[in-house]
């Protein structure tokens, strides 16, 4: 039988808690700071090819030779079998919901009214699983589902610039759904 | 490798906000540690210290900046950080300084203030998604455990009343923890399921909350423990293994790089069934569904069986498997990296029989310990045992 004690480790809990109310009329002391800084990153071999077939309307991936699979979004390595990928492909611009969220938080945690419909689509023609994340539409957040299938909604050709924005959303493919 | 004993353990108050500075919280975590032994700062040969992004403070080398208060000056002292990874990471860091034989005895202290940020932690949080693919949709970080979740629900068919199983018991198990933040004796799975839908399937009370706070542990080698401790608890296995962030090219239903690390730390702890050989485990428990999620990780159960185990009861204090007898970060808050207090330090006091009103019944004799972290990549694990 080990020692047993009757007292509760850890046996007091230091530390001064801080209201809401405490901030709001600053009867703690706190200073402040913006921090003011941009990044401009380099997209990289891989990348710089994947954004421009996107403003071609078109999504594209790498295959990995050694490890069957066909990579997207893509790269020029395999980062399983450490080998160089091999061959560019071009895939559909259709996939399948692998999952998804209905969102009511923008990116600051603020809450927001009309919710956001985001998830990953596998993307039709690459390897099972092997897709990106993005925005669904025209469905509502009672249709949609694992398993959907669904279509790219390209932005018109001017308005690309080589961004994963150049697809606004997936919207449900017809004829191809559960 | 020599054999690592844990001696002592501290952590502070968990609170949204708390007015001590990173320093001061350290310093309050560490003085705690030191009062359950006789050690000092002197007897201190190296410090290991944890702490997550520095975008939460707006400290960048954060580590460096938190050095006095985790009596690290004029010694060895590192800083390790892997996300949410780091609270059982660094006591992993800890245990190498000793069992290779550099250290006679090691300090490990982890420490957040998520308080500091504005207008709210996930703020800092947008930083860490990949600037090409991600962060051009605005993501929130609730999305990728919300999209987790629902891959994990929709592979075993699992229902949110099992998950939120989860939060009720953690939530009720940490009223007898000191520092805990959202403590709730009388919560129940409708309070769960009708809170507030924040990325759905993710709703406000199956999430646990920011928080500040500071966790410590002292660890030191067979052959000085007798000297600080009558009732030492041995580190006998450590794993960790990461996966790549390409997190939209795996299948996210099941945590593969959580199991490596476990079939890791039961290889050195020379445990062949951790169902039978494990008494009680502290898997992370961030949002409800990582504790089942964590659960199978950790090979406890099979694939999809943890939901069932929860509401069979095998999971509460007093079962067949106690899961997160501390209360787990749904229950005394999420300082990320110092949730080291739950998923480390409570395996210290609950095998060296000192967690009191937290106590596991049965003398339990092995525990388990695990965090997880990065873009649900990084698993971490280590498994302890009563002398």
């Amino acid at each position: 039988m080990m020692t047993s004690t009757k007292k509760t480790y850890p046996l007091y809990a230091p530390g001064t808690h801080v209201s809401t109310k405490d901030i709001k009329e600053k009867s703690k002391t706190y200073s402040w700071w913006e921090p003011e800084v941009q990044y401009s990153w380099a997209l990289g071999t891989a990348m710089s090819r994947f954004l421009h077939e996107l403003k071609n309307g078109k999504i594209i991936g790498r295959t990995c030779k050694n490890c069957d699979r066909v990579i997207v979004p893509p790269r020029m390595f395999c980062e399983y079998c450490y080998k160089p990928t091999d061959e560019w492909v071009y895939l559909e611009d259709t996939g399948t919901i692998e999952t998804f969220s209905i969102s009511y938080l923008d990116s600051d945690a603020r809450r927001i009214k009309k919710p956001i419909l985001i998830g990953v689509i596998s993307i039709d023609g690459a390897s099972p699983q092997h897709g990106f994340m993005h925005y669904f539409d025209e469905m509502s957040k009672d249709e949609i589902h694992i398993g959907m299938k669904v279509k790219a909604v390209w932005k018109p050709e001017k308005e690309r610039t080589g961004a994963i924005t150049d697809i606004k959303y997936f919207k449900p493919l017809k004829g191809g759904g559960k | 490798m020599r054999k690592v004993a844990v001696v002592g353990a501290g952590m502070t108050l968990f609170r949204r906000r708390l007015q001590e500075t990173g320093k001061e919280l350290s310093f309050l975590a560490t003085k705690m540690a030191m009062e359950d032994t006789s050690i000092e700062k002197k007897d201190i040969d190296m410090v290991v210290m944890g702490s997550a992004p520095d975008a939460f403070d707006g400290i960048h080398m954060k580590g460096e900046n938190l050095i006095d208060g985790a009596a690290g000056t004029d010694k060895p002292y590192v800083r390790v950080f892997n996300g949410g990874g780091t609270g059982v990471f660094a006591p992993i860091a800890g245990w190498w300084h000793v069992a290779s034989g550099v250290a006679d005895v090691a300090l490990v202290v982890c420490e957040e203030k998520m308080s500091s940020c504005f207008p709210h932690p996930q703020t800092a949080f947008r930083h860490i998604w990949d600037p090409i693919l991600d962060r051009p949709l605005n993501p929130n970080l609730v999305w990728l455990f919300a999209m987790e979740m629902n891959r994990y629900m929709n592979v075993h068919n699992i229902k949110k009343e099992d998950i939120a199983e989860v939060a009720v018991k953690n939530k009720r198990n940490a009223v007898g923890h000191p520092c805990a933040q959202l403590a709730d004796a009388n919560i129940t799975v409708e309070d769960v399921l009708n809170s507030e839908v924040m990325a759905w399937p993710v709703q406000r009370l199956d999430i646990s909350p920011p928080s500040d706070g500071a966790s410590a542990l002292i660890l030191c080698s067979e052959e000085v423990a007798s000297k600080y401790s009558q009732d030492p608890v041995w580190i006998d296995g450590v794993g960790w293994n990461i996966d790549s962030t390409m997190w939209t090219n795996r299948d996210l239903y099941f945590p593969r790089y959580v199991a490596n690390a476990a079939k890791m730390a039961y290889k050195m702890a020379k445990i062949e069934n951790p169902r039978k050989e494990i008494d009680f485990a502290e898997p992370y428990d961030p949002f409800d569904y990582k504790e089942l999620h964590h659960m199978e990780g950790l090979l406890l159960c099979d694939k999809g069986e943890a939901p069932i185990l929860t509401r069979e009861g095998v999971t509460q204090r007093d079962g067949d498997l106690p899961i997160c007898p501390s209360g787990g970060l749904l229950g005394v808050g999420n300082p990320i990296a110092a949730t080291m207090g739950q998923k480390v330090c409570e395996l210290y006091w609950q095998l060296s029989g000192k967690a009191g009103k937290r106590q596991v019944p049965g003398d339990p004799q092995v525990g388990v310990g695990q965090a997880w972290g990065d873009i649900m990549q990084m698993g971490t694990v280590i498994v302890m045992k009563r002398g």
